[in-house]
C-alpha cells in the first residue's frame, strides 16, 4: 500500500482498477535528411499542419457544445497557433537551412517554447507549457503518421493515471467509464482540475511520479477533496474510504436533490433565496445552487477591476450577461455603491478623514452626475433583457432617494429621445443600511418599489464599530438588539404595501439567523451562493409559528450576548441530523 | 514615422489565450505592422505564437510599436484595448 499527497483539484472520492496512459514521448526516426528531400518534408509539415488545424477545429466545436465557452476558447487559440504564418516560416527555416525533418524540427521548435513556460513564476501562465505540448503532440502525430490516442473506448470503469491530460483528451473522455483521476502534474487551475470539476469527477493533481508508482489495473483510491491516492490499498483502507464516498455522495444528492425543491416551511410558508454576485460568471454557479434569482449584483467589481471606469458599453454587456445568464429571474442591480476612498485613485477624489461617513456611494453619484448618468444609462438598457430591479444604495434622506429617481427620469427621457429601448417600469428600490433610513422605513415605502437591509453596514452604523479595525471588531454583532430592532421596523414598513423586503446583507446566509429573520416577518433572503442549500435545508426543517416564537423571545432582550445564546440553543435544537 | 506607447497589462490573467486572439485580431485590422516588446522578448503583433511567448503577466510593462500609414490609430487602439484589460476587469 502507497499513500501519495498530492493537490485536490477535484471533489469526491473514487475506487477503482487503475488505467495507466501511455507517457512515452513520440521517438522522432530521423534528425536530418538529405538536401534534395526538403520539399518533401516541407510539403509533410505543411499537411502536417492542416490536419491539426482541422482536428482541433472539430474539437472546438465539440468543446463548445460539451463544455462551455471557457474550454473552446482553448481550442480557437490552438486552432490560430497551429495556422500562425510565423510558426510555418520559423519551423521552414530550419528544415530548408539546417535540413532538419519536419518531425525534428517542429518538435525541437515547441519544446524550445516549453522551456520558456517552464521557468515562468505566475501560475496561470505557466499552466500553458501544457498547451504547447499538446499542440506538439498533435501535429507530431500527424507528421509520423500515428493515430490519435483517446479514452473513448473503455469498456470498464477506471481511474485514469497519467502525467497529464490533455485538453483534447479530456472532451473525447467517456465520462460514463471514468472514475478519477490521478495526475502527475498541475494545479488547481490546469485544464485537468477544470475539465474534472465541471464533470464531476474526483481528482487528485501534482502527485510528481504517480504514473510510475501504480501500474495497470491495480486498485487505486482518489481522495480528490483531501487530495490523497492511495495504490493497492488494504481492506480495512478499502472499507474506510467506501465509508466516505458513501458520505459525499449523500452529501452531494442532498444539495442536488435540495436545489429543485422550494424553500417551504413545514407549515408552507414560501421563502424566496437569492444569490449575492460580483460577476456574470457567476450566474450558473448560484442557479446551480437553487438562487430564485440575483438578489444582489454588486456592479463595484466592475469599477474596482479596472484602472479606469468602464465605459457604458462595458457596464452595459455585464448586466445584460447577468440578465441573460439568469433567464427571467428577478435580477436587483446595486448601483455604485463605493466610496470616495476607493474611488480616488480612479477620479482623483480628494482624501477623507473618516471615508464611512464621507462622500460615498449614492451621495458621491449624485455629485458627480456624468458617472451615475452613464452607468444608469447601461443598466436601463439592459432592462429590456430580463426581471431587471435597479437599488439605491446608502440612503440617509428621503431627498436622497428623489434625487436618484429624478435622475433616472432624465436618464430615460434621453433614451427615449435617442429612440433607445429600455423598460420603463423597471421597479426601483432602496437598500436599508443606515439607521435613518430604517427609522424612516413608513416614508420610504411610500416611494421605493421594495427595500433591502443590508446588515453589514446597518450594523457598522448603528454600533459605531469599523469591523475592519481589530481592535473595536469584537463590538460588531449584528444580533445586537438594537440593530434588530431596526430591521423590524424596516420589515413591518413594508406590511400591507405592495412593497417588497429581502435582507442581503451576510446574515441572510448564516443558519443561524435563519429562524430569527423569519420570525421578523421576511420572506426573501440573499446570499453568497453555496450559503443558498444550507439555509434552505433549514428552512424546510422550520415552521413560521416557531419562527415568531423565537423572534418574539430575541426582541424582548437588552443584550447581544443573550440574543446569541438563544438563538445558538433554538439553532442546535432543530439543526437536520444528517449534515455531512 | 514609428509611434510607440507603453503600457501596462492590468489584467490578473496577463496575456493568456482570449486577449492575445482579442490583440491580434486588431492588429490585423491595420495597414501598419506592428512589434509588441516585454522585458528583453519582442513579438510581430499579429502572430499569436509570438504574442504567447513574450510570457506577459499581470502588472507586465509592454511597448507597442507600430509603423505604417495607420500607426497612430493602430497604437491607440491595441493600448486602448490592453488599458481596458481586455474587457476581463
Amino acid at each position: 500500500m502507497i499513500t501519495k499527497k498530492g493537490i485536490n483539484a477535484s471533489p469526491g472520492v473514487a475506487i477503482g482498477p487503475a488505467l495507466v496512459l501511455d507517457t512515452e514521448e513520440y521517438r522522432i526516426p530521423h534528425r536530418t535528411i538529405d538536401p534534395a528531400l526538403c520539399a518533401l518534408e516541407l510539403r509533410n509539415l505543411d499537411a502536417a499542419l492542416a490536419a491539426a488545424r482541422q482536428e482541433v477545429a472539430e474539437l472546438r466545436a465539440a468543446a463548445a457544445a460539451k463544455l462551455g465557452d471557457k474550454t473552446a476558447v482553448i481550442f480557437a487559440f490552438h486552432e490560430q497557433f497551429i495556422a500562425d504564418p510565423k510558426l510555418r516560416e520559423s519551423v521552414a527555416e530550419q528544415i530548408e537551412r539546417r535540413h532538419f525533418t519536419a518531425a525534428y524540427a517542429f518538435g525541437q521548435f515547441m519544446k524550445e517554447r516549453q522551456r520558456v513556460f517552464r521557468n515562468v513564476a505566475d501560475p496561470y501562465l505557466k499552466e500553458r507549457v501544457r498547451d504547447l505540448a499538446d499542440l506538439e503532440r498533435r501535429v507530431l502525430r500527424h507528421i509520423l503518421g500515428r493515430t490519435r490516442e483517446n479514452m473513448t473506448r473503455l469498456t470498464e470503469p477506471v481511474i485514469i493515471v497519467a502525467n497529464d491530460i490533455t485538453p483534447s483528451q479530456a472532451v473525447s473522455l467517456d465520462r460514463g467509464h471514468i472514475l478519477g483521476f490521478a495526475i502527475n502534474v498541475g494545479g488547481q487551475t490546469s485544464h485537468t482540475a477544470i475539465i474534472a470539476r465541471m464533470l464531476g469527477i474526483p481528482a487528485v493533481v501534482a502527485l510528481g511520479d504517480i504514473t510510475t508508482d501504480v501500474s495497470g489495473s491495480e486498485t487505486l483510491i482518489v481522495d480528490g477533496s483531501n487530495g490523497i491516492v492511495v495504490a493497492n490499498p488494504d481492506g480495512e483502507t478499502i472499507a474506510r474510504y467506501s465509508t466516505r464516498q458513501r458520505d459525499y455522495q449523500r452529501f452531494e444528492d442532498k444539495l442536488r436533490s435540495l436545489r429543485d425543491v422550494p424553500a417551504v416551511t413545514q407549515d408552507g410558508v414560501a421563502v424566496q433565496l437569492l444569490a449575492n454576485i460580483e460577476v456574470p460568471e457567476e450566474v450558473p454557479e448560484a442557479l446551480e445552487y437553487g438562487a430564485e434569482g440575483v438578489g444582489l449584483f454588486r456592479t463595484e467589481l466592475l469599477f474596482l477591476s479596472s484602472q479606469r471606469i468602464p465605459s457604458e458599453e462595458q457596464q452595459y454587456e455585464a448586466f445584460r450577461d447577468v440578465l441573460r445568464a439568469t433567464a427571467g429571474k428577478p435580477v436587483v442591480i446595486r448601483t455604485i455603491d463605493l466610496g470616495a476612498d476607493k474611488l480616488a485613485p480612479l477620479l482623483g477624489a480628494p482624501h477623507e478623514h473618516n471615508p464611512a461617513l464621507g462622500l460615498r456611494s449614492l451621495r458621491y453619484c449624485l455629485m458627480h452626475l456624468d458617472l451615475f448618468k452613464t452607468h444608469l444609462r447601461a443598466i436601463l438598457r439592459a432592462s429590456g433583457e430580463g426581471d431587471l430591479r435597479i437599488m439605491f444604495p446608502m440612503i440617509s434622506t428621503l431627498m436622497e432617494l428623489r434625487q436618484a429617481k429624478s435622475t433616472l427620469h432624465d436618464v430615460m427621457e434621453d433614451l427615449d429621445e435617442e429612440g433607445i429601448p429600455f423598460r420603463r417600469d423597471v421597479p426601483v428600490g432602496m437598500m436599508v443600511e443606515t439607521p435613518a433610513a430604517a427609522l424612516l422605513a413608513r416614508a420610504f415605502v411610500r416611494e421605493a418599489a421594495f427595500l433591502s437591509i443590508g446588515t453589514n453596514d446597518l450594523t457598522q452604523y448603528t454600533l459605531a464599530v469599523d469591523r475592519a479595525n481589530a481592535r473595536v471588531a469584537h463590538l460588531f454583532s449584528s444580533h445586537n438588539p438594537a440593530v434588530l430592532k431596526l430591521i423590524s421596523l424596516a420589515v413591518r414598513a413594508t406590511q400591507g404595501r405592495p412593497v417588497e423586503v429581502s435582507l442581503c446583507g451576510e446574515m441572510a446566509g448564516m443558519p443561524l439567523y435563519t429562524q430569527l429573520l423569519l420570525g421578523l416577518g421576511l420572506r426573501r433572503l440573499s446570499m453568497a451562493p453555496k450559503e443558498i442549500p444550507v439555509i434552505k435545508r433549514l428552512v424546510r426543517a422550520t415552521t413560521l409559528a416557531r419562527c415568531r416564537a423565537i423572534a418574539r423571545t430575541v426582541i424582548r432582550f437588552d443584550a447581544d450576548r443573550q440574543v446569541l445564546n438563544y438563538l445558538r440553543d433554538e439553532y442546535r435544537n432543530i439543526e437536520p441530523e444528517d449534515d455531512a | 514615422m514609428a509611434v510607440e506607447r507603453e503600457v501596462i497589462i492590468p489584467n490578473k490573467e496577463g496575456l493568456h489565450f482570449r486577449p492575445i486572439m482579442q490583440f491580434v485580431d486588431l492588429a490585423q485590422r491595420f495597414a501598419a505592422g506592428v512589434t509588441v516588446h516585454c522585458a528583453e522578448r519582442a513579438a510581430d503583433g499579429r502572430s499569436p505564437m509570438e504574442m504567447l511567448m513574450l510570457v506577459a503577466t499581470q502588472g507586465a510593462k509592454v511597448r507597442v510599436v507600430a509603423d505604417g500609414p495607420d500607426a497612430e490609430q493602430l497604437v491607440t487602439a491595441l493600448a486602448g484595448l490592453v488599458e481596458s484589460g481586455f474587457g476581463e476587469l
